[in-house]
């Protein structure tokens, strides 16, 4: 009986060879794809192992990690959060994460490359790992100031460091506590669940400063200016130009008209000053759509891959035929703009032509403080000549001073403004937007900020909604912080 | 082997008073490995978990400690030639599972879905049970061949446990799989003791029958046909299997009893033709039996695609098991050298983590290294128990010894390679390691018979010396 044993003996022995060969597939080979599967829970438990890095405003942080009783050791505070929402973004340990807390993730985790031979020696001499931080370029005060305004209002403010590029605020309303459901329990569940456009209308995780477009009513009207002086349809900007009042869309039957009657062959100036859709519309057909792509595109219209980090959604002048462009640059139409493409504007102008390239990340640090990585402010282009930014600083100032925009007035401040009140829907028959974008001048001459302000507020009277009225005491509040928090 | 016992023509010198070497020096060497590395890793797990070595560790040292000795002193007294491996391969295997089942005794998650948390302390007492029967085994069963007269008591003692399972009111359907039954608060695995049972019937069987089954046969193809009335045991045991299969939704069980059989079948009649047929019979089976049987397509499908189940089990759908997909997580994330103990996440396999799949706690926490050294631990006893099957002067002895053996390889084979997803999940557990007390005990028991087998096996002949006429002889030397 020998023979056979012998045979079941080699047998088992190839019974436990397979066993080995399969640990082996399974422990070597396949061990880093098993160890790293978004589905392994592991990989979220290492991840929330060690409280999460900050994110800095102002050498103070807004964000904060708290000790829960789940496997995920660690989840993600904030301080303010609805406030700074459109900024951090949230961190969830169910949800994911968007915004800031995602793609700076590798540093706020402390697993990025760049803290590699950090964790290395903290392995090694057993302290735990511990994450970098965030140093935004935000202004706190100005935060503050443009989510108090809005209040309980649906809108969104962009402020930007003309000079630089940094974002100063960034807001959104209404908007979202991530604080709620940072978390992964039936409750954090509940939270997330109540803030989807779905379950509430108002989208409070849009961030419309970044992510929403608008038409941007008469504020476009600047770029239109811009374009005109730029390529030379008009001579200067207190010379009357030839514009009917009504006028007749070209190629259509339809007349546009004006809410004063002073457009009339109307200067440039008194135009931006009264806000005439005639003589911008005339302006922008004169023009010609082409060369008004290419002056909005200098602004930074059109561009799909804007990030601030956060990308920005693509605001868009498009191709259009005539009586549409003319449309376009009354900032009608089929043209789209993000509160922060239309600070950018403001911010060009301010900043005699030159456009920054907006962002809010200003440094990368490790743990122990040391800076990984510093943002250097960047040209995005020059998107009018010196001289014909001074010329749309003239004609905004005036609109401050005698105009639409008298509420951002501030004292002592010089301040540049154009007022907005977009219609949309279908045949215009939804509440329109009201729009804002400014700059104030300090006597030295310096810009330190431009801002954007769009309310769509469908709780106010449809005949009170105008960018003067709602959306300019919220940009002079915000100006104004930003210069109080300079002196 | 001593070389003196294999030169009988020599009558130069005596036989008997020298003997073969009983190594039971050896065995209390390595049993003080198997009792240390265990209290070890308990200590490693302590200081892993709570930053400090485990109150319990002195007592449950002692513990461990005094059941191996007790073990060694029993093999030392009455079964003096016995392997040397075997009771130090089971004291460390046994142990180093009691050090997992307390490790993840110390899982919140666990103890909250009450799946640990005293189960340590049970498992102690089921190892101390399992090493009583083993020293009942060795003390009452002199001769191993006495088994041989319970042949058919053993069958219909086999077949009874094998259907207790399906009892109404004492069945119990855990997870699938009808093979548990509850008695007085204690769920009992009959599965594991039928396996031994089994083996001494299939043993007795098999020895009164090999020459009508090896010999009577037509040879076809180059295959030796067996005749058709030949056919009718293997067929019944092929029934049998199917049955538990069906009924008892138990793959793993049914697995290992048609190949315990057609494995001692094979070793009793020499014929490869049986082999042929078992494998030809378990395939018709298993595959036959899959077209219908819900819970066995499910586990296949569970097997081909591991995530898709994760995926189902955790919309809620009833009747799918995460544990599969995170038994692989665990393997994965064990990687190599593995997390160090304490420090993996197992207890996210939930139900079961300490029993059925407790080998994946091993991967993540020891690594590839750890895997491969259990599996090879588990090898070696094999390899004692087949040598105790070469070695073995009875046909009787021979086939219990590969019965038993041939079926632990089988059980260690079909539950590690179901765990790591190389074959369909089961329902069984690792020997030894895994906690369960009709497993440990039976475990122990299925020792304890191939230590007695072994221990006749090596003892050496008796002394000629009652022959008188060696005395004559023995002082004549040509010079």
């Amino acid at each position: 009986m020998n023979k056979p044993l012998r045979r079941i003996a080699i047998f088992c022995g190839l019974l436990v060879l397979t066993l080995l060969l399969r640990d082996n597939y399974l422990q070597y080979v396949k061990a880093d794809t098993l160890a790293s599967d978004t589905k392994n829970r592991r990989v979220n438990i290492t991840r929330y192992s060690t409280p999460r890095g900050d994110i800095i405003v102002d050498g103070k942080a807004i964000t904060g990690s708290v000790e829960t009783t789940g496997d995920y050791k660690y989840k993600r505070t904030w301080k303010d959060g609805a406030m700074w929402a459109p900024v951090t973004g949230f961190s969830s340990q169910a949800f994911g994460a968007n915004q800031l807390e995602k793609l700076e993730d590798g540093i706020l985790s402390g697993n990025d490359d760049q803290l590699f031979f950090r964790n290395t020696l903290d392995m090694i001499t057993g302290k735990e790992k511990e994450g970098g931080s965030v140093v935004t370029t935000l202004n706190s005060a100005a935060q503050k100031a443009a989510y108090n305004g809005l209040g309980g209002k649906k809108g969104a403010v962009a402020a930007i460091d003309p000079s630089t590029g940094k974002i100063l605020a960034l807001v959104s309303t209404p908007s979202y506590d991530p604080s709620k459901f940072a978390g992964s329990s039936s409750k954090d569940q509940e939270a997330w669940l109540a803030v989807q456009k779905k379950n509430d209308p108002d989208d409070p995780m849009l961030n419309r400063a970044l992510r929403e477009t608008y038409p941007a009513g008469s504020t476009f009207k600047v770029v239109t200016g811009a374009a005109a002086l730029e390529n030379g349809v008009v001579s200067g900007i207190d010379d009357a130009t030839k514009t009917p009042d009504p006028f007749r869309l070209p190629q259509s039957s339809t007349d546009l008209t004006n809410e004063h009657g002073v457009c009339e062959n109307a200067t440039l100036r008194e135009a931006l000053r009264v806000s005439c859709n005639t003589v911008f519309a005339k302006m922008a057909d004169n023009v010609g759509n082409e060369k008004m792509i290419e002056q909005a595109e200098k602004f930074g219209f059109n561009e799909a891959e804007l990030d601030t980090p956060v990308r920005a959604a693509e605001s868009v002048y498009p191709k259009d035929n005539r009586p549409q462009n003319a449309l376009d640059g009354i900032g009608q139409g089929s043209m789209r703009a993000t509160p922060l493409q239309m600070a950018m504007v403001a911010s060009a102008v301010a900043n005699d032509g030159k456009l920054m390239k907006p962002y809010m990340v200003d440094e990368l640090k490790a743990p122990n403080l040391d800076t990984l990585e510093a943002t250097k402010p960047q040209e995005l282009s020059q998107a009018v000549s010196a001289e014909t930014a001074q010329k749309l600083q003239d004609m905004m100032e005036t609109v401050v001073k005698s105009g639409t925009g008298t509420a951002a007035k501030i004292d002592g401040v010089t301040v540049g403004g154009k007022t907005g009140t977009a219609q949309h829907g279908l045949k215009n028959s939804e509440k329109p937007y009201a729009w804002f974008i400014s700059y104030a001048k300090l006597s030295d001459g310096s810009a330190p900020v431009a801002v954007a302000v769009v309310v769509e507020d469908g709780a106010a009277n449809r005949d009170d909604i105008t960018g003067g009225g709602l959306a300019a005491p919220i940009a002079r509040s915000v100006m104004k912080a930003v210069i109080d928090s300079k002196k | 082997m001593s070389s003196t016992t294999n030169s009988p023509t020599h009558h130069t010198s005596t036989i008997g008073s020298i003997g073969t070497p009983s190594r039971r020096n050896t065995e209390l060497a390595l049993l003080v490995f198997a009792v240390v590395i265990p209290v070890f890793a308990y200590a490693n797990v302590g200081l892993a978990i709570n930053d400090q070595v485990p109150s319990g560790l002195l007592s449950y040292g002692l513990g461990l400690g005094l059941l191996a000795g007790v073990a060694h002193l029993v093999v030392r007294k009455f079964a003096p030639y016995a392997d040397p491996l075997l009771l130090p391969l089971a004291t460390l295997l046994n142990g180093l599972g009691l050090v997992a089942i307390w490790r993840l005794d110390q899982s919140k998650l666990l103890q909250q879905i009450k799946q640990a948390g005293t189960a340590a302390p049970r498992q102690l007492m089921y190892t101390a049970m399992g090493i009583a029967l083993f020293i009942v085994v060795l003390i009452f069963l002199k001769d191993h061949r006495v088994l041989q007269r319970y042949t058919y008591i053993s069958m219909v003692g086999a077949v009874f446990l094998l259907l207790l399972p399906l009892v109404p009111g004492l069945g119990q359907n855990i997870y699938g799989a009808k093979i548990w039954i509850s008695v007085a608060g204690f769920s009992i695995q009959p599965g594991e003791f039928a396996k031994i049972v089994l083996a001494i019937f299939f043993a007795g069987y098999l020895m009164v029958k090999r020459d009508a089954l090896a010999l009577a046969s037509r040879r076809v193809l180059g295959l030796y046909l067996p005749r058709g009335r030949d056919l009718g045991p293997i067929i019944v045991v092929w029934l049998i299997s199917i049955l538990i299969l069906v009924f008892e939704t138990d793959l793993g069980t049914s697995l290992l009893f048609f190949g315990m059989f057609v494995i001692m079948l094979y070793v009793a009649t020499e014929r490869t033709s049986w082999i042929v047929f078992g494998l030809l019979m378990s395939s018709v089976g298993a595959v036959g039996v899959a077209q219908f049987e819900s819970h066995v397509q499910q586990r296949v499908q569970a097997w081909l695609d591991p995530m898709n189940e994760y995926k189902l089990s955790q919309k809620g759908i009833i009747g799918h098991s995460e544990q599969a997909m995170q038994a692989l997580w665990a393997f994965g994330s064990g990687g190599t050298l593995g997390t160090g103990w304490g420090q993996g996440h197992s207890e996210l396999i939930k139900f079961a983590a300490n029993s059925d799949f407790i080998l994946a706690t091993f991967g993540e926490e020891l690594g590839l290294a750890g895997i491969m050294a259990l599996l090879l631990l588990y090898g070696l006893i094999v390899e004692r128990g087949v040598r105790t099957a070469l070695a073995a002067r009875d046909p009787f002895g021979k086939l219990l010894a590969i019965g038993l053996s041939g079926a632990f390889a089988l059980q260690v084979f079909v539950v590690a390679g179901g765990v790591m997803g190389l074959i369909p999940l089961t329902g069984m557990t690792m020997p030894f390691l895994a906690y369960g007390g009709s497993s440990v005990i039976a475990n122990w028991a299925l020792i304890g018979i191939l230590i007695r087998i072994s221990d006749t096996a090596r003892r050496p002949a008796p002394a000629p010396a009652s022959n008188p006429d060696a005395e004559m002889t023995q002082v004549v030397r040509p010079s």
